[in-house]
């Protein structure tokens, strides 16, 4: 069997070996069984996409014709990686959140879901990264052929061209078989991750076989290597320093840009903590894929003759020195890190193209979309399948047509330009509020123009589609419009030149734009979500729903979800809102969730218009532009918001609180008061009754006896009557519905008056007046007035246990207010009472007189009547009570509302 | 509790995290810094080697590899940046 026979059955094998391996980890997640599918480290290795065969044969040939200059290449992506912290947070945050289904996806959602946006950007990668999937077919079929050069047995050269074509077809077939198994494309797809991640792996080790075999088998060690490379043509390090910043600030960019990258660091990402592990590993990954790519370079420099295609060191190192193993695994190599690209590339196009362009395009003419009955996931499905065989076909036909003779690193760097031109686009929407879609249009637009211009037009050489006398004179013969001389720029490196003004221009173009448009509401809220990521997530717009139909809505999503999904949904959000049955009230909520679902199978501008259709539009309120419109002051209105109605909670709680403490308390004082006035009326009851039933039983008694019986029991009686009385005197007052009948009148015939009805003066009672103070005038219920004063007299007259017991009165004017302090030389009360005299029934000590205790809360009922107050004085010699009341009482109106006032106070105070 | 006011002091914990953060920030800068230093020695007589600067920009790359591991090893991506802003409990003050 010869090699080449060889050559292709291994590579039939591998080929089976990898859909085999996609078909297993595919049924693996179907059956849940596929939890290491989701390791961060398949997540790095599937990152590995970024090595195409332009690193695996390219990389070689870049250092023999420059030397150190290709490990820029590798060291822009690893500045990216490293700095995750900054930008790939944030990018994979966003696009886990908003469910985006494509770098176009992103940036048409960032900038109010423009569509018009997402088919620039759609076209700009189609443009861009067709060359690179050429690139790809033809170092398949470049690295095959050097195979049939070294066969002596092979007959005729196998023709390039169809190599290419089955390579396509075959890349096409794996693609749509795996890549499209489900048009979620947020759902991941794990065949396809799991058969790049072992490409990666497979690449990665044929890359260092190869280099060991080269150091330790053809160098001879480490040192002789480094001798190797100091004798060739490359030993000096003659980097240019426009080229070696510029070419790694260019990598750095396009690991953020390029459509496959995005697709698998963005859209397939599992968890976005596995980008931990990716900042170091694929920093690790990149470092082992270059180690050894200047040893060979030197090498095949050194050992093939000159003329030898540098680009296929690699693979013609082994093959010269007869290590064919070695060289089908490097072909191996070749082969997996050229299928992998092509198909993350495909994938991540075909969905940019069947969401953008071609689903909005059928719906456009498909008419009343949502109301048709049929299954459009069908529709969908097809077209991203038909997009895949679309963009492998462009591809297979821009190699047919640039005849694969342009050196392999060249069209690689022109690819990267290219999609550069989305980086002002998509890091501005990231991070600066202020971007708008008029700005990213003309970014974008200008950066791009300047690219064709500059750089993929003359890329493929004068005559063919620039003519010479651009190149010589510039358009329309203006000098400054030569396409490697822009604006005068001359005797530039052609990348770097068309770097530099592509990027100066877009970004220009993309601030000025910025500033001097106005955006949309909705662009303004995505643009809050998204700078906002990362901090917090804001509000979204919200869609008027009352209007929409929760029937035509699942009849649309079911069309697009499939029927078993869009019912589950439905069903899971009704359950939520408490409604029995598939059909949730289409709230705001309910439809912002339905759109991001749809989002993720058809994209964001799609789904975005397809629910507009049937609900008519988003209702952006007042509310949601003042969120954007200030966002702190969002936060800090909410904060405060907060902050009252804590405080309000705290202060009905502490209300609450209260009252129920006052609830408590007064239920205490009723049973009290009942037991209290049951125990007061049983006594006199108790003696009357005794008393009476003698006078009926006893037959035998004296008039003196008789006489003396019934005046007790009218003793009783009166007592009883009196005790009945002050009950109700006090339940009319504490109603307040006692009628104050408001006289004038000095305060000096007021205390005589109370002086006499108190039973006088008395051998052992002395009152001491100052009939001076006492010449006052008063307006007010003097009754009322006379009977508190009288209880207090009376009250010093019966408790006062003093030898003559002297009571002293003395009026004093405060301002408008009377005071009048009732003052004995008793031994007062204790401290431990005071606080409880004037509640009712409330006796110190045992009763002298037969007082039911109810005068002193009489009085301080009356005296809140009169607007005034009576209170204990401590502190003095005695027992001490000041009366305190307005000179002149208010009208009875005011008095009423007053009396309401006074006993709300009495209640908050318990 | 304005947003103005962030608290002036953070536990141990989350002021050694913010400073991890800001390692993690200053990585790529460094690195990049550093990756250019090779354009430097060109402007020597002799003019600089090949394999010199190899040497030195995979020393280089190892180095950041690593750094950027023990980094990421003390960062949890799902901490979200701000710690002050979640809750009361993260604002009290160091008492260290």
């Amino acid at each position: 069997m010869t090699v080449l026979n060889l050559l292709i059955v291994v590579c039939l094998s591998y080929v089976v070996l990898l859909f085999a391996v996609a078909f297993g980890a595919d049924r693996a997640a179907r059956l849940g069984r596929g939890s290491w599918l989701r390791s961060p480290i398949v997540y790095t290795l599937s990152l590995s996409i970024y090595c195409t065969a332009w690193t695996f044969y390219g990389a070689v040939g870049f250092a023999a014709r420059s030397g150190l200059e290709f490990v820029t290449i590798y060291l822009g992506p690893t500045l990216v990686m490293i700095g995750w912290w900054w930008t790939l947070r944030r990018l994979v945050r966003v696009g886990r959140s908003q469910r985006i289904t494509s770098i176009a996806d992103l940036i048409s959602s960032r900038y109010g879901k423009s569509n018009l946006l997402a088919v620039l950007v759609t076209v700009l990668a189609v443009v861009a990264t067709t060359p690179y999937i050429a690139l790809q077919l033809q170092s398949v079929t470049l690295s095959f052929a050097a195979f049939a050069e070294t066969d002596p047995t092979a007959t005729t050269l196998p023709d390039m061209q169809s190599t290419a074509l089955w390579v396509a077809v075959g890349l096409a077939l794996f693609t749509i078989l795996f890549g499209t198994r489900n048009l979620d494309a947020n759902e991941r797809h794990h065949g396809v991750v799991m058969a790049i991640a072992m490409e990666a792996v497979v690449k990665l080790c044929a890359l260092l076989a190869v280099g060991v075999f080269v150091v330790w088998g053809l160098a001879g060690g480490v040192a002789g290597t480094l001798e190797r490379i100091e004798a060739s043509g490359i030993s000096r390090f003659e980097v240019s320093g426009a080229r070696w910043v510029g070419l790694t600030m260019l990598s750095a960019m396009a690991l953020l840009c390029l459509p496959r990258m995005f697709q698998v660091m963005v859209v397939e990402n599992e968890h976005e903590d596995h980008l931990r592990t990716a900042a170091w590993a694929f920093p690790g990954y990149l470092l082992l894929m270059s180690l050894f790519v200047l040893p060979i370079a030197a090498l095949g420099l050194d050992l093939l003759p000159t003329g030898a295609n540098p680009d296929l060191f690699v693979l013609t190192l082994p093959l010269m020195e007869g290590r064919d193993g070695l060289a089908i695994l490097s072909f191996l190599g070749g082969f997996s890190s050229a299928t992998s690209m092509v198909i993350v590339a495909a994938i991540a196009l075909s969905t940019m193209v069947s969401n953008h362009v071609v689903m909005p395009l059928w719906l456009h003419y498909s008419g009343t979309v949502a109301m048709v009955s049929g299954d459009m996931r069908n529709v969908a499905l097809m077209a991203r399948r038909l997009s895949i065989a679309g963009v492998l076909f462009l591809g297979y036909v821009y190699f047919r047509i640039s005849g694969g003779g342009t050196a392999l690193a060249a069209i690689g760097l022109i690819a990267f330009v290219g999609v550069a031109q989305f980086l002002p686009a998509l890091m501005g929407g990231l991070f600066w509020r202020g971007a708008t879609r008029t700005g990213a249009l003309a970014g974008i637009s200008i950066g791009a123009a300047v690219w064709l211009y500059c750089l993929f037009l003359p890329s493929f050489g004068p005559e063919m589609i620039v003519p010479q006398s651009v190149f010589d004179h510039g358009l329309f013969g203006l000098s400054w419009l030569r396409p490697r001389a822009l604006f005068g720029a001359e005797g530039m490196d052609p990348v770097i030149h068309a770097l530099m003004w592509s990027m100066l221009l877009n970004l220009a173009a993309f601030i000025l734009g910025s500033l001097l448009s106005f955006p949309l509401p909705l662009e303004r809220l995505q643009g809050a979500q998204f700078v906002n990521a990362v901090e917090h997530s804001g509000t979204q717009a919200g869609w008027s729903g009352g209007m929409a139909q929760s029937e035509d809505l699942l009849i649309m999503a079911q069309r697009i979800m499939g029927a078993h999904e869009a019912q589950a949904l439905f069903a899971a959000a009704a359950r939520r809102q408490g409604v029995a049955g598939y059909l949730p009230e289409p709230g705001p909520d309910f439809i912002q969730e339905l759109e991001r679902a749809l989002a993720g199978s058809v994209g964001a501008a799609t789904a975005h218009a397809m629910i507009a259709q049937i609900v008519g539009g988003t209702a952006v309120s007042v509310s949601d532009l003042m969120a954007v419109a200030d966002e702190t002051a969002q936060i800090m209105e909410y904060s405060s918001r907060l902050e009252v109605q804590s405080q309000e909670l705290a202060r009905t709680a502490r209300q609450l609180r209260q009252t129920n403490e006052m609830l408590t308390h007064i239920s205490v004082q009723k049973d009290e008061f009942l037991s209290q006035i049951s125990h007061e009326l049983r006594t006199p009851m108790t003696s009357i009754r005794a008393f009476s039933e003698i006078l009926r039983d006893t037959g035998d008694l004296g008039p003196e006896e008789q006489k003396k019986y019934a005046a007790i029991i009218h003793d009783e009686s009166v007592r009883l009557t009196r005790l009945l009385d002050d009950l109700l005197d006090l339940s009319v007052l504490e109603n307040g519905q006692v009628d104050l009948n408001i006289q004038s009148g000095s305060l000096t015939g007021l205390l005589d008056r109370a002086v006499r009805a108190a039973g006088g003066e008395t051998g052992d009672f002395v009152i001491r007046r100052d009939r001076k103070a006492e010449q006052i005038e008063l307006t007010t219920d003097l009754d009322r007035l006379a009977q508190v004063f009288i209880n207090l007299i009376s009250n010093a007259h019966k408790y006062c246990e003093a030898q003559p017991a002297v009571l002293t009165i003395r009026p004093e004017v405060n301002g408008t207010q009377l005071v009048v302090d009732f003052i004995d030389n008793g031994s007062g009360i204790p401290a431990s009472k005071q606080a409880m005299i004037f509640e009712k029934f409330s006796r110190i000590g045992v009763s002298k007189a037969g007082g039911a205790g109810l005068g002193l809360a009489i009085c301080r009922e009356i005296m809140a009547r009169l607007g005034g107050d009576i209170s204990y004085l401590p502190g003095q010699k005695g027992a001490a009570f000041r009366v305190r009341l307005p000179l002149e009482i208010d009208g009875p109106a005011s008095q009423q509302g007053r009396s309401k006032e006074i006993r709300s106070k009495e209640t908050d105070s318990p | 509790m304005s947003p103005e006011r962030l608290p002036v002091f953070l536990a141990r914990r989350h002021y050694r995290r913010r400073r991890v953060a800001d390692a993690a920030r200053l990585l790529p800068l460094t690195g990049a810094i550093l990756f250019c230093l090779p354009l430097v020695w060109k402007g020597s007589p002799e003019g600089a080697s090949t394999v010199g600067a190899m040497l030195f920009v995979f020393g280089l790359w190892v180095v950041l590899v690593v750094l950027s591991a023990v980094i990421a090893r003390h960062l949890r991506a799902d901490e979200t940046e701000h710690p002050a802003r979640d809750g009361a409990a993260e604002e009290r003050p160091d008492t260290s």
